[in-house]
């Protein structure tokens, strides 16, 4: 069964068409990129599927389970979580708060502990930090942080935008290499990237969006050799 | 001087509970709620009612009947809060800034003149009062029942900091008063806690309307038009969305009109109040304790 079932997804936001049509899946267990220029609609994508804005016409299907029209916090409780762009860290929150806030809906107090002492043992870095505000953070620390706090929720689907935006090659690195961990322990991953290269690496499959439609789709290793990929968002031909 | 002292930090506690549920809403909502201070008339009048409907007070019960009498009053302000922020304030969320301001006077409107439709424009001699012995304390006299007063006033406060520092409802309302749209994402029901929020402000509003209903003796429907002014400026004063500075504000208003008054004389005490408002917003607009936020983006 498919994680996430996308189909014939429509977004407007005032006069603006942003998702035209959008279809895609994600498998269980799998890690998919989505690539596209700004504007193409991909942070639209994941707000409509995360409940923050209401599609005009489409369906999301969780885990078999339609959520379209569902409120935010009953698409958390289902297990889909949303890495917002721009890491949204709570800036004048402890770091210690943040997680905890990632844990909302966890309501046995032991059991929220063990969760933000299980991120604590992923990122040490952010043990370290605990009693600091998130706001004081470095660029790669806060998105660890919002990917720690997205973890606390337990989540089977992440959906991550743009979790390499504005950090130093080697804290992307590293970002990807958390990504892969949390994958490897289970957690489906849908993520939007910019930084294709990055993204197609530790990606299973990809898709392309333009003008608020998929305009390719494909095994990652596939589209990372598409000569328009490589074209458009790779950085010309490669040798 | 210690009675000028404590006459602005008994007044003061009362500007503080009104101020602080200036200081919620404005700390989640970032709306400016003018309805407040009526919500406290609301409360006065509340608090009337059901102390005329329990068909008076035995003689030396008064305090006692005036807790409980608080308590009901806190739960249907409260409830009033409830229903004016659905109302009035939650399809407008969206909208403009200045809709919201502009829509929270009407409210206020609305509440002033509504309760005079119901309770008439002259004004009410409330059924209790607290008068009673006084005491020597430090040169000032201090009856118990300000005393009383002040401890239900710090009691509520001390409560709501906890609530508001400690606890997982509290978390929630400081986590949105930063962010609306990612608390949904962690899932938060927003809606639900501005709800919540707009409930504790307005039965901690309702609350001090009893109170000085029952100290001062009269209540009028425009009773909450100055006082919400007093609490908006104790709030800007300390930090408006910060809740120890708001309480720090109260008090420092509080003790400011009661030596203004002194140095000045009674008619100049809302000319300084106001004026200490002016001061603020062009000198320090943040208040003592507001908090410039630090943000690396």
């Amino acid at each position: 069964m498919a994680a996430l079932e996308i189909d014939g997804l429509d977004v407007h936001y005032g006069g603006v068409h942003a998702l035209r049509g959008l279809t895609l899946t994600v498998g269980e267990g799998e890690v998919v990129a989505l690539l596209g220029n700004n504007g193409a609609g991909k942070t639209t994508t994941l707000s409509a599927v995360s409940g923050l804005v209401r599609p005009s016409a489409g369906t999301v299907v969780f885990m078999g389970r339609d959520i379209t029209r569902a409120r935010p916090e009953a698409i958390v409780r289902a297990g889909l979580v949303h890495v917002p762009e721009g890491r949204r860290v709570f800036s004048t929150l402890t770091v210690h708060e943040n997680l905890q806030l990632g844990g909302h809906l966890v309501r046995d107090q032991a059991e929220l502990r063990r969760r933000v002492e299980r991120v604590y043992a992923l990122l040490p870095r952010l043990a370290e930090r605990r009693t600091q505000q998130g706001g004081t953070l470095s660029g790669g620390e806060q998105q660890m942080l919002a990917i720690g706090r997205a973890l606390v929720s337990g989540p089977r689907l992440l959906l991550l935008d743009e979790p390499s935006m504005g950090l130093a090659p080697l804290v992307v690195a590293s970002v990807m290499d958390l990504i892969r961990r949390i994958n490897a322990e289970g957690v489906t991953v849908l993520l939007v990237e910019q930084n294709a290269k990055a993204a197609l690496k530790i990606a299973h499959r990809g898709y392309v969006i333009e003008d608020g439609r998929c305009a390719l789709g494909g095994p990652a290793a596939e589209l990372a050799g598409d000569p328009r990929v490589v074209e458009a968002y790779l950085g010309g031909a490669r040798p | 001087m210690s009675q000028l002292i404590w006459n602005g930090l008994f007044v003061g506690s009362f500007y503080a509970l009104v101020a602080l549920g200036y200081t919620m809403v404005y700390g989640v909502m970032k709306l400016l709620n003018f309805a407040h201070g009526d919500l406290y008339m609301l409360g006065a009048f509340t608090g009337f009612a059901v102390l005329g409907a329990a068909g008076g007070v035995p003689p030396g019960m008064a305090l006692p009947a005036l807790l409980g009498v608080l308590v009901v009053t806190m739960a249907v302000t409260g409830l009033a809060g409830v229903a004016l922020e659905r109302v009035a304030y939650r399809p407008l969320r969206a909208a403009p800034r200045l809709s919201l301001l502009i829509t929270a006077v009407g409210a206020s409107f609305a509440l002033e003149y509504g309760m005079r439709a119901v309770a008439g424009a002259e004004p009410r001699v409330y059924p209790v009062r607290l008068g009673g012995s006084a005491a020597e304390v430090l040169g000032a006299r201090i009856t118990v029942q300000q005393i009383a007063l002040v401890v239900v006033a710090v009691l509520l406060m001390t409560g709501l900091n906890l609530l508001v520092t400690r606890t997982r409802e509290g978390r929630a309302m400081r986590a949105i008063a930063l962010d609306p749209r990612t608390s949904a994402l962690m899932g938060i029901n927003v809606d639900a806690v501005i709800s919540r929020t707009f409930f504790l402000g307005s039965a901690l509003a309702g609350a001090a309307g009893v109170m000085a209903g029952a100290y001062y003796g009269k209540i009028d429907f425009l009773m909450g038009f100055l006082i919400g002014l007093k609490a908006f400026t104790a709030a800007v004063i300390g930090g408006i969305g910060n809740i120890p500075g708001t309480m720090l504000g109260g008090l420092l208003l509080g003790l400011l009109e009661s030596f203004g008054t002194w140095w000045l004389g009674g008619q100049w005490r809302d000319v300084f109040a106001f004026g200490v408002l002016i001061l603020f917003l062009t000198v320090r607009p943040t208040g003592l304790l507001g908090e410039r936020v630090t943000e690396r983006v």
